[in-house]
C-alpha cells in the first residue's frame, strides 16, 4: 500500500518520536509513505483564529500537492493537522467559486480529491486481522485508557470518524493486539491542545483532571494519536504533578506506540524511552 | 470547557442574536475557548459555535478589545502565522522565542519570559529540538498565500 504522508510541522519537530513509532509500524505492515514534496504547515488554530481565508488556503495547498502526484490518499497522523485538511477538503467541494479562487491563490489547481486518513483510519484500512497476526508480543500487561480528545471525532460533518460521543476504534485495535481498555469519562473531552504556552492554567486544569480519571478507572496508561495531547499530557505531566501535589506517573503512549509493541519492536527503536514519563 | 468561562458559548450566542455583540466581544470566554469544538457538536440547532468564537476572536482582535492577559493568545497565534510566513513550516524553538519576547513587551513579565526556560535543554536532551528548524523551500510562494489571504500589517 502507498499513500502519500503529511508529517505536519509537530511530527517534524516536538513530536518527532511520534513518527519514529508510527514509521517503524508501517513499515513491517507494508505500507509506503511518500512525504508530500515541500508541504507547508496547515495553519493549525492560529490561521482559523485569525484569518478564514487562510485557514483554508493553507491546507489546500497540501491538497493540492498530493494530487499532483498523483495520490488519492493521503495519511495525516495529526488531528489538528487531519481537521484542517479535511475543513478545506469539504469547503471546496461545496463552493465551485472558493475552490477557483484559492486555486489562484495557491498558484495551484485544487481539486479536493485527496481522501485525508488519521492514523486510526489507516490502522482499520490495513485490517484488524492483518494486525492481530502480526502481533509478536500481545499487550498482556497493558490496560489503556484510550483517550481521543476533541479533534479525531469533531466537528463529525468534517471529520466522518466514528462516533463523537462514544468512540471505539481506538479500543478495538487495543483488543486486537492483546490488551485491555478501561471504559472511563473524559475520552473526548480536551486536554487544552494548542494553548500550552499562551494559557498554560487551563492545560494544567484539563490534562489533571483526564490523567485522575484515567487512573481512578484502572487504567495503567494513556493512549493517544495526536501529537498535542501527548505534549500535555506527557511533557507537561510533571508540571500538573508539581501544581496539583499529586504523583500521576502515567504512560502515555502513542497508538503507534502500543502497535509497535504488539510487533516486537523494543521500546527505543519506538523512540518511547525520549518521552518524559517512564514506565512505572 | 463551558464550565470555566464567564460566558459560555449558550449565552454568548443568545447576546450576538440580541444585538449585543460588544459584549460578546469583551468576554473573556472567547480567549478561553480551545476550539474543541463540543458545543458545536452537541448543539441541538446546529450552530457553529466553535466557528462564532473564531469570528468573534478576529472582531475583537482587529478592533483591539483584548485586555493584555487576553492579548497573549492574540499574541501567540500572530507568533505563530509571522513564524509560518516566514518559514512555511513552524519553527518551535523560534516561535516561543517570539512569543515570550512579544509577551514581554506587552505585560513586562519577567517570570513569564523566563518560565519556560529549562524546557529547551529538556526537549534537546530527548532529541526533540533541532536549533534550525525545517524549512519550506518555497517560502515565496507561501509568502504570497499570505499577502493574498490578509493584509499583512495585522500580524
Amino acid at each position: 500500500m502507498n499513500l502519500a504522508y503529511y508529517p505536519g510541522c509537530a511530527l517534524h519537530g516536538s513530536s518527532n518520536d511520534y513518527e519514529q513509532s508510527l514509521r517503524a509500524c508501517l513499515e513491517t505492515l507494508d505500507v509506503h509513505l511518500k512525504e508530500i514534496d515541500d508541504w507547508i504547515c496547515c495553519g493549525a488554530t492560529a490561521a482559523h483564529s485569525l484569518n478564514q481565508k487562510l485557514s483554508v488556503a493553507l491546507p489546500a495547498r497540501n491538497l493540492a500537492l498530493a494530487e499532483d502526484e498523483g495520490f488519492r490518499e493521503m495519511l495525516a497522523p495529526c488531528p489538528m493537522c487531519s481537521m484542517q485538511l479535511l475543513k478545506a477538503r469539504k469547503a471546496l467541494a461545496e463552493d465551485e467559486a472558493l475552490r477557483r479562487s484559492v486555486s489562484e491563490i495557491v498558484e495551484l489547481e485544487v481539486r479536493g480529491e485527496t481522501q485525508v486518513l488519521n492514523l486510526i483510519q489507516l490502522f482499520e484500512t490495513i485490517g484488524l486481522d492483518r494486525l492481530k497476526a502480526a502481533v509478536k508480543a500481545p499487550l498482556g500487561s497493558i490496560c489503556a485508557a484510550c483517550y481521543y480528545g476533541c479533534l479525531l471525532t469533531r466537528p463529525a460533518s468534517v471529520v466522518e470518524f466514528d462516533d463523537c460521543e462514544q468512540p471505539r476504534s481506538m479500543e478495538k485495535i487495543l483488543e486486537a493486539l492483546g490488551g485491555k481498555t478501561v471504559d472511563w469519562n473524559y475520552r473526548t473531552e480536551c486536554c487544552g491542545a494548542g494553548m500550552t504556552m499562551a494559557n498554560e492554567q487551563t492545560v494544567l486544569d484539563l490534562s489533571h483532571k483526564i490523567l485522575s480519571n484515567a487512573a481512578a478507572h484502572g487504567a495503567n496508561c494513556l493512549v493517544v494519536a495526536c501529537p498535542m495531547c501527548h505534549v500535555n499530557l506527557d511533557m507537561k505531566q510533571p508540571d500538573i504533578e508539581r501544581h496539583y501535589g499529586v504523583r500521576h506517573a502515567m504512560p502515555i503512549y502513542y497508538l503507534s506506540d502500543v502497535v509497535g509493541l504488539a510487533l516486537g519492536f523494543k521500546p527505543e527503536a519506538l523512540g518511547i524511552d525520549r518521552h518524559f514519563v517512564g514506565k512505572a | 470547557m463551558a464550565a470555566g468561562m464567564d460566558i459560555p458559548p449558550t449565552r454568548l450566542i443568545r447576546l450576538l442574536q440580541l444585538g449585543h455583540a460588544e459584549r460578546a466581544l469583551e468576554a473573556q470566554a472567547i480567549w478561553q475557548c480551545v476550539s474543541c469544538q463540543t458545543c458545536a457538536t452537541r448543539c441541538p440547532k446546529s450552530v457553529d459555535c466553535a466557528g462564532v468564537m473564531d469570528a468573534l476572536r478576529q472582531l475583537s482582535a482587529e478592533r483591539g478589545v483584548a485586555t493584555p492577559e487576553q492579548q497573549r493568545t492574540v499574541l501567540f497565534q500572530k507568533a505563530f502565522l509571522r513564524n509560518i510566513r516566514r518559514n512555511g513550516r513552524l519553527n518551535e524553538l523560534e516561535l516561543i522565542g517570539e512569543f515570550k519576547f512579544s509577551t514581554f513587551l506587552h505585560g513586562r513579565s519577567l517570570s513569564f519570559l523566563f518560565k519556560d526556560a529549562t524546557l529547551a535543554p529538556q526537549l534537546m536532551k530527548r532529541k526533540k529540538f533541532h536549533l534550525v528548524g525545517e524549512k519550506a523551500h518555497d517560502r515565496a510562494v507561501v509568502a504570497r498565500i499570505f499577502a493574498r489571504c490578509m493584509d499583512n500589517s495585522l500580524l
